[in-house]
């Protein structure tokens, strides 16, 4: 009923194999984009930008780029925290460096100095798989984590071992520091967002996305039709590295405005990543919007509810949440390892038809 | 079959075969001290359709492994179109065009038929990848012209009803058909088929037998395959070898092998007194 097909015909390829086949799906998806760009941030505080909306556009960038490695290409990673602390810190040090330069500029170059170290450690992936490569790439995250501490080049030798965000602006509207406007942070991770997210269904829909997946279904026969793993594997690392590396150039520069790298990129950053892509849904650009939505409301929702509305206390609410979030995993990875993404497929299925039997 | 030279012959129905496409030259294949190969050379022609059968073990499936460049031989050479073949990786080789399917299905199976399919003609297509971030340019015009050739494909293999289906949903039959179609796609110069028609019943051995005819004769696809069905193979193949324990034992038409004795025994058992 609400996603008829009928009538609805495509006459060309290009058509065929669009993002939003059915009409319906297409129209819902322009009015999210106006309600995103034309309403919200006329209405933003920094309550809703703080706590929801920032978070979630900053997250859903990082899922998106560890769906591309795990959940397209196939290959776990753990390290996820420790490539958005490169992203923060690359991006800092750009800032401090050349402070007359773009602040977007400053967030592209920081994911691509993230590709090229996620490079460096997927390379170990053209031998190993599976947990031996999840192992590597934990030994990623602790090694960077490390790096970012030890060394005090890094954080421009600042006293306190943090590293803030200076005050910059894009088209004069100030978007990082202390006196930032919640529709400016929100706008700057709108966009990223939404380019990024264009980026990677085009690469995952064309033949990079397919020589990916083929190497996740089966590597071996992968191979002998004629995708090269190397590149494969290697891509993969580089474009994963890209999305997390301007994730966390983001979560610094953006949302957290100064930084402690085991604080903000420690362990628990990889394995929240991870959740994020394993409830919303494996290989699926819109299960890691789904995913990241999930994960960043359900700590406010909770919150709000159990604090606010009971009367409990807060630790007993947090503990609630990790309790909540690890059962959800586990029934998830049981009932349906396709996550969110995959309901709500099968909720589509069943409205083409709804409310008529056939 | 008149007679046979390396410019090519003419079959018993007539049928023009082509020169040397590929030879094995005294290919020997050794996994520390088990011997799978064993000094075998053989050759395959253009445009026919070659048979490689032999006992459970008699090392038919490493044959072909050797072939796609998934094994490479302890001795002797590989020659493709008259020259010797360096060692490649296998996807190297299948840039030179030659295609296989596998003995178990081995098809990407959280892609759909198409994606399938589609991802088999990687080797033709060149796209750079930030054009493909951009879905502009070549990136665009590739995918569509790419899908014609798939589509045309899907049409020859009778599978447009499952064209969107995850192919891990599809019967086993109808997965055979979707890798046949898989490695069509690359357009190979020669295609290895690993027991085709294993698993499956009367009908579908029919539908594929004429599958493996039709690329045969519409495309001209040198073919290469191994199969157990020995009714399946005498009506198919211009050729057959016949291996047992890594080693050669008979080559030549399907009835010269039919009559050798040394194949006889090999199938039937010989008694030792």
């Amino acid at each position: 009923m609400f996603y008829r097909e009928a009538g609805d015909f495509k006459t060309s390829y290009g058509s065929d194999s669009q993002t939003f086949p059915i009409k319906f799906d297409r129209m819902r998806y322009y009015v999210v984009l106006v309600v995103a760009f034309g309403v919200v941030p006329f209405i933003i505080n920094d309550y809703w930008a703080n706590a929801v909306f920032v978070p979630f556009l900053i997250y859903a960038i990082a899922a998106i780029g560890l769906n591309i490695l795990t959940g397209y290409c196939g290959q776990l990673s753990l390290g996820t925290g420790g490539f958005m602390a490169v992203g923060a810190y690359a991006c800092y040090k750009l800032m401090t460096a050349f402070p007359e330069v773009s602040i977007v500029i400053h967030v592209l170059l920081a994911g691509g100095v993230t590709a090229g170290v996620g490079v460096l450690f997927g390379l170990p992936s053209l031998r190993i798989k599976g947990f031996y490569l999840a192992v590597a790439t934990l030994a990623a995250q602790f090694f960077l984590v490390w790096l970012f501490n030890k060394v005090p080049w890094f954080y421009n030798n600042s006293a306190s071992g943090q590293i803030s965000a200076p005050e910059r602006t894009v088209f004069g509207v100030e978007v990082t520091g202390a006196n930032t406007d919640a529709w400016a942070k929100y706008m700057i991770c709108l966009v990223f967002l939404v380019v990024l997210a264009w980026v990677a269904r085009n690469l995952t829909r064309g033949t990079v996305g397919r020589s990916w997946m083929a190497i996740r279904d089966m590597d071996i026969a992968a191979e002998i039709i004629g995708v090269n793993p190397l590149k494969a594997k290697l891509t993969a690392f580089a474009v994963s590295s890209f999305f997390v590396g301007v994730a966390g150039a983001l979560f610094f520069s953006v949302y957290l405005g100064a930084v402690e790298v085991g604080e903000a990129f420690g362990i628990n950053k990889s394995f929240l990543v991870l959740f994020m892509i394993i409830l919303g849904g494996l290989g699926s650009i819109f299960g890691s919007l789904a995913g990241a939505a999930f994960l960043v409301l359900l700590p406010v929702l909770l919150k709000n509810v159990l604090v606010g509305g009971l009367g409990w206390p807060t630790d007993l609410a947090a503990h609630l949440e990790l309790m909540i979030v690890g059962a959800l995993i586990i029934v998830f990875l049981i009932a349906e390892p396709h996550g969110m993404a995959q309901l709500w497929r099968i909720a589509k299925e069943k409205l083409r038809l709804w409310p008529f039997p056939h | 079959m008149n007679k046979m030279t390396s410019e090519g012959y003419t079959t018993a129905d007539g049928r023009k075969i082509g020169g040397t496409l590929m030879e094995m030259k005294n290919i020997t294949l050794r996994f520390g001290g088990v011997v799978a190969i064993k000094d075998i050379s053989f050759d395959i022609h253009e445009g026919e359709i070659r048979a490689i059968i032999g006992p459970n073990g008699a090392g038919k499936s490493s044959m072909l492994n050797v072939i796609s460049g998934f094994y490479v031989p302890s001795e002797g050479e590989v020659r493709f179109r008259g020259q010797k073949r360096p060692q490649m990786r296998p996807y190297q080789v299948a840039q030179q065009g030659i295609a296989r399917t596998f003995q178990n299905i081995a098809l990407f199976k959280g892609m759909s038929t198409l994606d399938n399919i589609m991802t088999g003609r990687i080797t033709k297509m060149k796209s750079n990848m930030a054009q493909q971030a951009l879905w502009w340019g070549a990136a665009q015009r590739e995918e569509d012209e790419h899908r014609e050739a798939v589509e045309k494909i899907i049409d020859f293999l009778e599978i447009q009803a499952i064209r969107k289906t995850p192919v891990g949903r599809l019967p086993y039959g109808l997965q055979k058909r979707v890798e046949l179609g898989r490695a069509l796609a690359a357009e190979p110069k020669l295609l290895l088929l690993d027991e085709p028609m294993a698993g499956m019943n009367v009908e579908e051995k029919e539908d594929m037998s004429r599958f493996i005819l039709d690329v045969n004769d519409e495309f001209g696809t040198t073919i290469a395959l191994i199969e157990h069905d020995m009714g399946v193979v005498m009506d198919l193949s211009d050729r057959v070898v016949v291996m047992d324990y890594g080693k050669k034992i008979g080559d030549g038409t399907p009835d010269e092998v039919r009559g050798n004795q040394e194949v006889i025994d090999a199938y039937l058992g010989v008694s030792h007194d």
